[in-house]
């Protein structure tokens, strides 16, 4: 023992003390502090989602529209690339070195330690080409993934396509989306997107510090696999769907073809159309950027999204209207002198012809002007002149009641109401109470402010085929095998008008085939009824109009079709409707007497010139930029003191805004004819 | 004779071996675990780390006996020569020795096994100055003797920071405790804890703080005890010394200490972060052992342990594994054990007749006790990585056989206390 013996216990003390310190710090992170288990977590599990098949798309017989074929992602981890032949890479893939270093950076930007998209959607060929040296390449591995392949390249307008989500889309969904998904975008992709996307599945695997993969995580039990996206069976028959893209190219326009009997679109063609293979692969941006620089707009959904006057394809409603509000008997006989006057103008005939006595289906069949605006007028002053909002608003009901002016909520996005112009229209338009049956008599021969879409024109002809009733027309027959979508499909919509007046009418619309205008369009053995139509436009041709649907007794096609800057409906729409009706209730075309074939209307080119176009868009720019100046200069004159140099900007801006609004003219003086009242 | 021999293995303290055999399985289990390769499962095969930390078992458990039949005097007497022997070595591995991770410490033998002298460093400067302290009239309270302990310390640590091997340097310090025990006056404790503390604040918080608050306390001292002027004095002195400290702190950092030192010290300060970089090894360690919650994840199953996410995780931070795989229940039977061998070495040491022993006790418990705490420390950031190992625990033959040869020194020297050496 010496005198210090003491110390030890200071020592001990320290010792002990310093110690429990470092327990309790470890008691600390090990137990209190949660964050490390969290922390270590994601250090060690990858989340994989499994992206399942996205559903196929089936035409009504069975035919495949889309479906899936395997495409393969390069995938680049910086990390572990070492120095290899990168020109090689670079030639196998088809990039140049320039792209390379571009594609590498941005990987390396997205995460220097983790797999990252390189180069997208490497064909099969290419891809077995790669697999064989993808050793040469550390750090490159290929993923494969699914894309959507269209084996026959039609109804792309219908069909749509998928692209990568953007930023609203997941905000939207709640987080269902993730950056790199793809979701439908226009079309049936994006209609029926919940069902044919199907159910992600997640795998979790185990990586270590270098990300090399170590199997599941426990074992699978928190995986979850892939469910498959339903198959779609859609309403269209590919075959006439063909054939109505072959018809209508080299013109504007669309046709829809309607099953009566059940509301399902047979024929959905817009054209120009494209092919929806150029809107997936590597060439897709290019290719969706073209499209969007080309004039004649493919991406305008026209069957759904153009709006035209109806023309005298309108008169068959206007006569069961009659009809049904006892304005006129079929019987009735009105004497045609080519000229008939309303107020104090005169509404002519085609062509000045002078129609002599007509009665109702003769009316329908010669397309008397003057007959229907008779009946119009009588309509409209049926209570006296004092009257007429009432009973314009009344005409406009029943008009409303066929599914004109609104929205037929087809399974699509973005389509168009058409347009019934209201009272209030004109009240502001003229002075309130200052419009007469006079001043709107052009609605009489479907013109003036009325606008309808194809489909609606069609819808209307299911109506009168089916003899007052129609389906809402829907273009998906099917999910999986759940065949009926939804409860409105299989309703019947009624139109307000007794089965017993549209015979009058429907006489007079087989003679529009039979000896009428549309005579040369008639089809050996069937009885089509039909009418054909001229929708004006004051931007150039005359949009060619015919609707019909045959045959007469029991139909089975009703069919709309509008060729643009066309002329008489007679002589486009007609024969191309015939065709597709033929080929729909034969299986075949025969030939006509006319001599007509679908050969010569298929090459005809009726595209319109667009350089009378460019003049009204170089007015519209000039205007606008006028406007721009003159924003400009105020700004200036209220900030002073602001560099010039902003000002400019701010004018270049707006000149380039000005300039970029071009696409919207483009579209409405290319297919919205709207005809002056 | 015969008594004396027959009384020798009850005078050995079989307890103190038996925490070291608990020790060295638990760390042989562990480095199992940190370098676990599926293709060589077998905990004895030799091509793997484990199975090298076994033969290092065997050979320090054959070091171990051979240490328990040597004459007690022998090792008094050759003290002075195994020092010498070490300084030999130290100088040597700085001409031949081999770099391994900017340290020059390592001496190949061959076969690929390397020795690292310094590690053996600790153990012949702790039986020199047990011998020279031992010696009579040696008081280190008297500035020569003082001097000539401090000279016994400080050469190895000058050799060994030329390497440089900072974290074995600093070992060296904790020597201080059996200064004190010997009789150092205690203010050198509290001066360097006193240093301590202000290096550390005056590089978190703005100094001129520091020493408002220094001089506030000061003048709370002076104020209390007015009436004595020796107390005034020195604490004048004191407060100018660590203002003048304080001041120098900002050099020392800049120009002292080399820049993976400050690095380390800035990420464990939490002045920067850097946690791809340099924080990275500190990091991954504190979420393996703060991922094994109370009971851990099972022996083989740490997810960081078993996909490396912890560089050097067998040798300095074999600690992540026993927190990650065996929770706090491991962390604190582990700390528990080296408590308790400690305090146990302290007892020994305490209940010798023959001060060198004692001297000698103290040492082991000194260099035990800071091996722990610094390295338990770095493994959950709250001293900075100076890299060195785990007694007993960590992967390696010299650490290993230089821990044994200090731990069966003492159970010798302490189964002979009847005895006078």
């Amino acid at each position: 023992m010496n005198k210090f013996f003491e110390r030890r216990y200071v020592v001990t003390g320290i010792f002990i003390a310093i110690i429990l310190a470092l327990l309790g710090r470890l008691y600390y992170i090990q137990i209190v502090d949660d964050r490390y288990t969290i922390y270590a977590n994601s250090n060690v599990r990858r989340t994989t989602i499994l992206y399942p098949a996205r559903g196929p798309i089936l035409d009504r017989n069975g035919k495949i529209l889309v479906q899936n074929e395997p495409i393969y992602d390069v995938m680049v981890n910086p990390k572990e690339v070492k120095p290899f032949d990168t020109l090689l890479l670079c030639k196998m893939i088809g990039i140049d070195k320039e792209g390379f270093d571009k594609r590498f950076t941005k990987a390396q930007r997205q995460s220097p330690t983790k797999a990252s998209i390189f180069e997208k959607q490497l064909s099969v060929e290419l891809y077995a080409a790669l697999q064989e040296k993808l050793f040469e390449f550390p750090g490159f591995s290929i993923v494969p993934r699914t894309i959507r392949t269209y084996p026959d390249s039609v109804a792309a307008q219908f069909l749509g396509f998928i692209g990568e989500v953007t930023d609203r889309d997941i905000k939207r969904s709640n987080g269902y989306y993730r950056l790199g998904d793809y979701i439908g975008v226009t079309g049936v992709e994006k209609a029926y997107e919940n069902v044919l996307r199907g159910q992600r599945g997640v795998q979790i695997q185990m990586v270590d510090s270098h990300g090399v993969f170590k199997g599941s995580f426990a074992n699978g039990a928190l995986d979850t696999v892939p469910r498959s996206g339903e198959r779609l069976t859609s309403s269209l028959d590919i075959d006439l769907q063909r054939l109505g893209e072959k018809l209508m190219q080299n013109k504007l326009g669309s046709i829809v073809a309607i099953e009566p009997s059940s509301g399902e679109i047979l024929c959905y063609v817009s054209s120009p159309t494209y092919d929806p293979n150029l809107m997936v692969g590597r060439e897709r941006g290019n290719n969706l950027a073209k499209m969007y620089n080309n004039p004649y707009k493919p991406f305008f959904i026209r069957p759904i999204q153009a709006q035209y006057p109806p023309g005298s394809s309108f008169k068959p409603l206007s006569a069961l209207i009659a009809l049904q509000e006892g304005i006129i008997s079929p019987s009735e006989t009105f004497y045609c002198t080519g000229n008939y006057r309303v107020g104090n103008r005169i509404v002519h005939c085609n062509h000045g012809e002078a129609h002599g006595t007509v009665n109702m289906a003769k009316a329908v069949a010669e397309s008397c002007n003057g007959y229907f605006t008779m009946v119009f007028q009588r309509i409209v002053d049926r209570y006296g002149v004092k009257n007429t909002t009432a009973n314009f608003t009344a005409w406009r009901n029943n008009v409303m009641k066929f599914g004109l002016g609104a929205r037929l909520d087809l399974d699509m996005p973005a389509e168009s109401r058409g347009n019934v112009p209201t009272p209030l229209h004109y009240d502001n338009t003229y002075h309130k109470g200052a419009w007469r049956s006079s001043t709107i008599a052009a609605l009489a021969i479907g013109q003036g402010e009325l606008l309808a879409t194809p489909l609606q024109l069609a819808n209307l002809e299911c109506t009168i085929a089916n003899r007052g009733f129609f389906y809402k027309p829907h273009l998906v027959k099917a999910i999986g095998t759940q065949n009926v979508i939804k409860k409105e499909y299989i309703q019947k919509n009624y139109v307000g008008i007794d089965s017993g007046y549209f015979e009058p009418v429907i006489n007079g619309m087989e003679a529009v085939v039979e000896s009428g205008t549309a005579r040369r369009s008639k089809i050996p053995d069937i009885i089509m009824c039909g009418k054909t139509g001229t929708a004006q436009n004051p931007h150039g041709e005359d949009h060619s109009v015919f609707v019909a649907f045959a045959p007469r007794d029991n139909p089975k096609i009703a069919i709309a079709v509008v060729v643009e800057n066309s002329g008489e409906g007679a002589h486009w729409a007609a024969p191309i409707a015939s065709f597709i009706v033929e080929k729909y209730l034969k299986g075949k075309i025969t030939p006509r007497e006319s001599g007509f074939t679908v050969d010569y209307f298929a090459n005809a080119n009726r595209l319109p010139d667009l350089s009378l176009y460019a003049q009204d868009l170089q007015k519209e720019r000039r205007r606008d930029s006028i406007r721009a100046a003159k924003v400009d200069s105020i700004k200036r004159f209220k900030a002073d003191s602001i560099k010039k140099f902003k000002a400019d900007s701010i004018k270049k801006e707006r000149q380039e805004a000005a300039y970029n609004n071009k696409p919207a003219n483009w579209i409405k003086s290319l297919t919205g004819g709207r005809s002056k009242s | 004779m015969s008594t004396q021999q027959r009384s020798f293995f009850f005078n050995v303290d079989w307890l103190t071996v038996f925490l070291y055999l608990i020790l060295c399985t638990i760390g042989w289990f562990n480095i199992h675990a940190a370098v676990y390769d599926p293709n060589h499962q077998s905990i004895v095969d030799v091509s793997t780390n484990y199975g090298k930390q076994f033969i290092f078992i065997c050979v320090s458990a054959v070091v171990g006996i051979v240490i328990l039949l040597l004459e007690s005097r022998f090792i008094a007497a050759l003290a002075p020569a195994f020092y010498v022997v070490i300084v030999l070595l130290l100088i040597l591995v700085l001409i031949i020795g081999r770099n391994v991770g900017g340290n020059q410490a390592w001496i190949n033998l061959g076969g690929g096994f390397r020795l690292q002298p310094s590690e053996f460093a600790k153990f012949a400067t702790c039986l020199l100055l047990a011998r020279y302290l031992s010696g009579t009239n040696i008081r280190v309270t008297e500035p020569k003797s003082f001097l000539m302990a401090a000279a016994i310390i400080g050469f190895p640590m000058l050799l060994i920071m030329l390497q440089p091997d900072t974290g074995s340097t600093l070992v060296f310090c904790s020597l201080i405790f059996v200064l004190y025990r010997e009789g150092l006056s205690p203010y050198f404790l509290i001066i360097a804890g006193l240093f301590i503390t202000l290096f550390v604040t005056s590089l978190l918080y703005n100094p001129l703080y520091i020493i408002l608050i220094l001089v506030a306390i000061t003048a709370f001292i002076i104020f209390l005890f007015k009436r004595n002027r020796q107390l005034i004095k020195t604490m004048l002195i004191g407060l100018a010394i660590c203002i003048a400290f304080i001041f120098s702190v900002k050099f020392i950092y800049t120009h002292v200490l080399k820049k993976h030192q400050t690095e380390r010290i800035n990420i464990l300060l939490g002045i920067t972060t850097d946690l791809r970089g340099k924080g990275y090894n500190v990091n991954q360690s504190k979420i393996a052992i703060g991922s094994g919650k109370l009971w851990g994840k099972g022996y083989l199953h740490g997810t960081q342990t078993q996909y490396s996410f912890v560089p050097e995780q067998s040798t300095d931070f074999i600690f992540c594994t026993v927190g990650e795989e065996w929770g706090f229940a491991g962390s604190l039977t582990v700390i528990s054990l080296f408590m308790f061998l400690i305090l146990r070495v302290i007892l020994i040491a305490e209940r010798q007749r023959s001060p060198f022993t004692r001297v000698y006790g103290y040492g082991v418990a000194s260099v035990l006790f800071f091996h722990v705490v610094i390295n338990i420390g770095m493994t959950i950031g709250v001293v900075p990585v100076i890299g060195i190992p785990l007694p007993f625990i960590s992967y390696g033959g010299s650490s290993l056989i230089s821990f044994t040869m200090l731990l069966f020194t003492l159970i010798k020297l302490d189964s002979n206390r009847k005895s006078n050496v």
